[in-house]
């Protein structure tokens, strides 16, 4: 369903991807985790050709990116952005339904629409009428997420979106979306710095450092890894996890 | 009420209707321009540079300059391509002010786009947004404020300068407020300025009204505020009576008095005669020529000596009445312009002194000045000593003061009343001659170049005979004591009269 080959960026002397391979097969939830600067954004911005790979492929569906209509590439893809990106100027109705208006979608199913995604994504409907600027992080957040579903896409790319919200908040909404990741068989690859909601949520965890990948496994092999830089990313849950347990038992 | 205050009144709808069409269109085209090419210059670093750069370099040159600049541009331009472009009035007004109204709203719209959060740039084009969705979905509600805030800038400025348009014989507020200078009616000034002031204030309010109504997605106010825009556009283009049956003449006038005066005259002829009329007051010395030869204008008055120096650039002086012959045929076969005739009195430099003083001293021409000049005072205008005129009496007639002094005209005029000096450098027709009873003297060896007033028309009125007929009575009809006291009527400062008053007051008995 997506595939890159080889897929290498350069920012000036900087390189943000090297020659990265990575295969998403239909239906497969996959988690991009890695430290800072290490290229999951432009990993993410390569499939919806926000970034263009300086070498390599890119293929959706069996197809190279590049041959496809660009408007119809990413009105197909649910793309939740790093810090928001709600427009400032039209209320969370208007953003939810703002893919499904550029589509030709006809305006009589906006409302109930709009109301199921915010049901999806656990705003009181309510909030229908509010503009972005009177939301807090985590609700534009919520936002941002039922915006990427509003058109109904097979695919879903997801960068942190939980970042803002509060840990029983993130751990409701990531066990929701994974829900509805299953029943609507969506194809999602969700960019997130927590290593534990990784692990939870998703099928297969890729640890990106210094624009390659160091690891592509499912969560389990990944928390037995050799590799010491991948042990550090994830000794720390298990180790808070030890630390919960040991807690709990009074020692 | 007051007739000058009447008068100005009355100007006012044309002109105010005429001002807010040249301003309105040329904010129009502001707009049209200045926001696409700032939406396609934002995003080329250079270009951006660049495209700023010329904007701001347009702003520093003088409006009246701008204005004055395409007057001879656009008559080039007509005469090279053979196409009947108007040099003057509308279009020269429009192109200058257009270009004036670029700067607020190309740099305020390059300031708009950049001010967009790159975030929600990205958010339009991930969601897959095409350019032209992007823009107007999200760049343009975003950047309204701002790019409002230049519109209204530019609304603002364009409404102040459109005054300068008058030089350029573009009816607007400039029209009262040059005449009212000129003829030193500071009630016309006055209107002329409110009525600016008035219209630019409006303009911004409106913007404003919009501009609030965005921000708080009022859709009253947005609506309003295009209604009212609306409104202005109605009132500035569509012609108020239905299609002139009349035949409508323009008039043109310099910037002095005696020419609003005499353009008065001439428009209460054609009105007689059932000609509608327009004015073009305040036009430059050679831009009236230029206009009516054009056919911008169809009718003016200019002077001998000006045309014979400036337009055929003639050095030599021959008689008055072999000068007019020359100039009726040299004018016609050159640019078809047709010499009406003269008016019956010359503007023209004079040597002045006061009745008794002449009198007493049995002075009546510059011959018998010159027996009397080494016991006596001449005082000059600032120019007059160093203008071939000076050289050519000085020579003809051999001429030695006893004292030369130099004045601003109006402190000649008092030295000549209160006997500093005895003899005077005058213009034959100014009021200031029958105010202060000077005499001019007689220059019986023709030494001064005639400066007689004569009526022009534009070569396509030198055969039309209905319009040649109407004008025809006042060819010799206007002597000299009557034009000093006519200008004298609008110059004084007591019981000041308005030049149409002036006018009626010349043609009333001839
Ligand atoms: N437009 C750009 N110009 C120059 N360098 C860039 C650009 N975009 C990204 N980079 C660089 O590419 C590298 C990878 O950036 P990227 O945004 O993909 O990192 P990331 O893994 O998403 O980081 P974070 O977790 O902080 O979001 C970084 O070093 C970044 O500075
Ligand atoms: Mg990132």
């Amino acid at each position: 369903m997506i595939e890159l080959a080889d897929v290498t960026k350069r920012h000036g002397a900087g390189t943000a991807l090297d020659g990265v391979s990575l295969t998403a097969a239909a239906g497969e939830f996959v988690a991009l985790v890695g430290p800072s600067g290490s290229g999951k954004t432009t990993l993410l911005k390569s499939i919806n050709r926000l970034a263009a790979p300086d070498e390599g492929i890119v293929r959706v569906d069996g197809r190279d990116v590049r041959d496809m209509p660009v408007t119809e590439l990413r009105r197909g893809i649910g793309y939740v952005i790093q810090g928001i990106g709600l427009f400032p100027h039209m209320t969370v109705a208007e953003n939810i339904w703002i893919v499904p208006r550029l589509a030709g979608t006809p305006a009589t199913e906006r409302e109930g629409r709009v109301a199921e995604l915010l049901d999806l994504v656990a705003l009181p409907r309510e909030f229908a009428g509010r503009m972005p600027s009177s939301l807090s992080g985590g609700q534009a957040q919520r936002v941002g997420v039922a915006r990427a579903l509003a058109a109904g896409p097979r695919i879903m790319l997801m960068d942190e979106p939980f970042g803002a919200l509060d840990p029983v908040t993130r751990d409701e909404l990531g066990r929701s979306y994974r829900a509805l990741h299953d029943s609507l068989a969506l194809t999602s690859i969700m960019v997130t710095h927590d290593m534990a909601e990784a692990l939870l949520i998703a099928d297969r965890i890729v640890v990106l450092i210094d624009g390659r990948v160091r690891a592509d496994l499912p969560p389990a092999e990944l928390l037995s890894s050799q590799d010491p830089e991948v042990r550090a990313l994830v000794d720390v849950p298990r180790r808070q996890a030890e630390r919960l347990h040991a807690l709990a038992e009074g020692r | 009420m007051n007739p000058a205050l009447a008068e100005a009144l009355g100007d006012l709808p044309v002109l105010m209707r005429a001002h807010l069409g040249v301003s309105l269109a040329a904010i129009g085209i502001g707009v049209a321009v200045g926001l696409p090419l700032a939406w396609w210059a934002w995003e080329r670093r250079r270009v951006r540079g660049a495209l700023l750069g010329a904007v701001g370099l347009i702003q520093t040159i003088p409006a009246l300059a701008l204005l004055a600049l395409f007057y001879p541009m656009l008559l080039v331009l007509g005469q090279a391509s053979g196409l009947a472009i108007p040099a003057l009035g509308f279009l020269p007004a429009l192109i200058a002010l257009s270009l004036y109204a670029l700067l607020p709203i190309v740099r305020n719209g390059v300031a708009a786009l950049a001010g967009i959060d790159p975030g929600v740039r990205e958010a339009a084009e991930g969601i897959g947004m095409t350019r032209r969705q992007r823009l107007l979905l999200v760049e343009l509600p975003l950047g309204a404020p701002v790019i409002l805030a230049g519109i209204r800038t530019a609304a603002v400025w364009t409404i102040g300068a459109a005054t300068l348009a008058t030089t350029v014989g573009q009816p607007s507020m400039g029209d009262l407020i040059f005449s009212g200078l000129q003829t030193e009616n500071w009630l016309r000034v006055l209107v002329g300025c409110l009525g600016a002031a008035v219209l630019a204030l409006a303009a911004d309010g409106v913007l404003a009204l919009v501009e609030s109504g965005l921000a708080r997605r009022s859709r009253w106010r947005v609506r309003l505020g295009l209604g009212l825009i609306a409104a202005a556009l109605l009132v500035a283009f569509v012609p108020w009576r239905n299609a002139p049956e009349q035949e409508t003449v323009v008039i043109g006038a310099k910037n002095f008095s005696e020419q609003f005066i005499l353009a008065s005259a001439i428009e209460e002829r054609l009105r007689a005669a059932g000609y509608r009329t327009e004015r073009r007051d305040g036009l430059g010395s050679t831009v009236a020529y230029r206009a009516l030869a054009a056919g911008d204008i169809d009718v003016y008055v200019d002077y001998s000596g000006t045309l014979w120096a400036n337009i055929l650039a003639r050095t030599d002086n021959p008689p008055a009445a072999e000068m007019r012959q020359q100039l009726s045929e040299l004018l016609a076969r050159r640019d078809g312009v047709a010499v009406i005739g003269p008016l019956g009195f010359e503007n023209a430099y004079a040597l002045a002194m006061r009745r008794e003083r002449a009198a007493e001293l049995g002075i009546s021409s510059l011959d018998q000045l010159a027996r009397s000049a080494p016991r006596l005072r001449l005082g000059a205008d600032l120019e007059f000593l160093t203008r071939p005129e000076w050289r050519a009496v000085e020579r003809a007639y051999g001429l030695r003061f006893a004292e030369h002094r130099s004045y601003s005209p109006t402190f000649m005029y008092r030295a000549v009343a209160d006997g500093s000096v005895d003899v005077i450098s005058a213009f034959s027709s100014d009021g200031r001659i029958a105010d202060l009873d000077l005499v001019t003297l007689a220059d019986p060896r023709a030494a001064l170049p005639s400066y007689d007033a004569l009526l022009l028309a534009a070569p396509r009125r030198a055969r039309d005979e209905r319009f040649l007929g109407a004008l025809r009575p006042l060819v010799g009809a206007i002597r000299v004591d009557r034009m000093r006291q006519a200008n004298l009527m609008v110059d004084r400062d007591v019981d000041k009269r308005t030049p149409a008053e002036a006018a009626r007051w010349l043609l009333a008995d001839y």
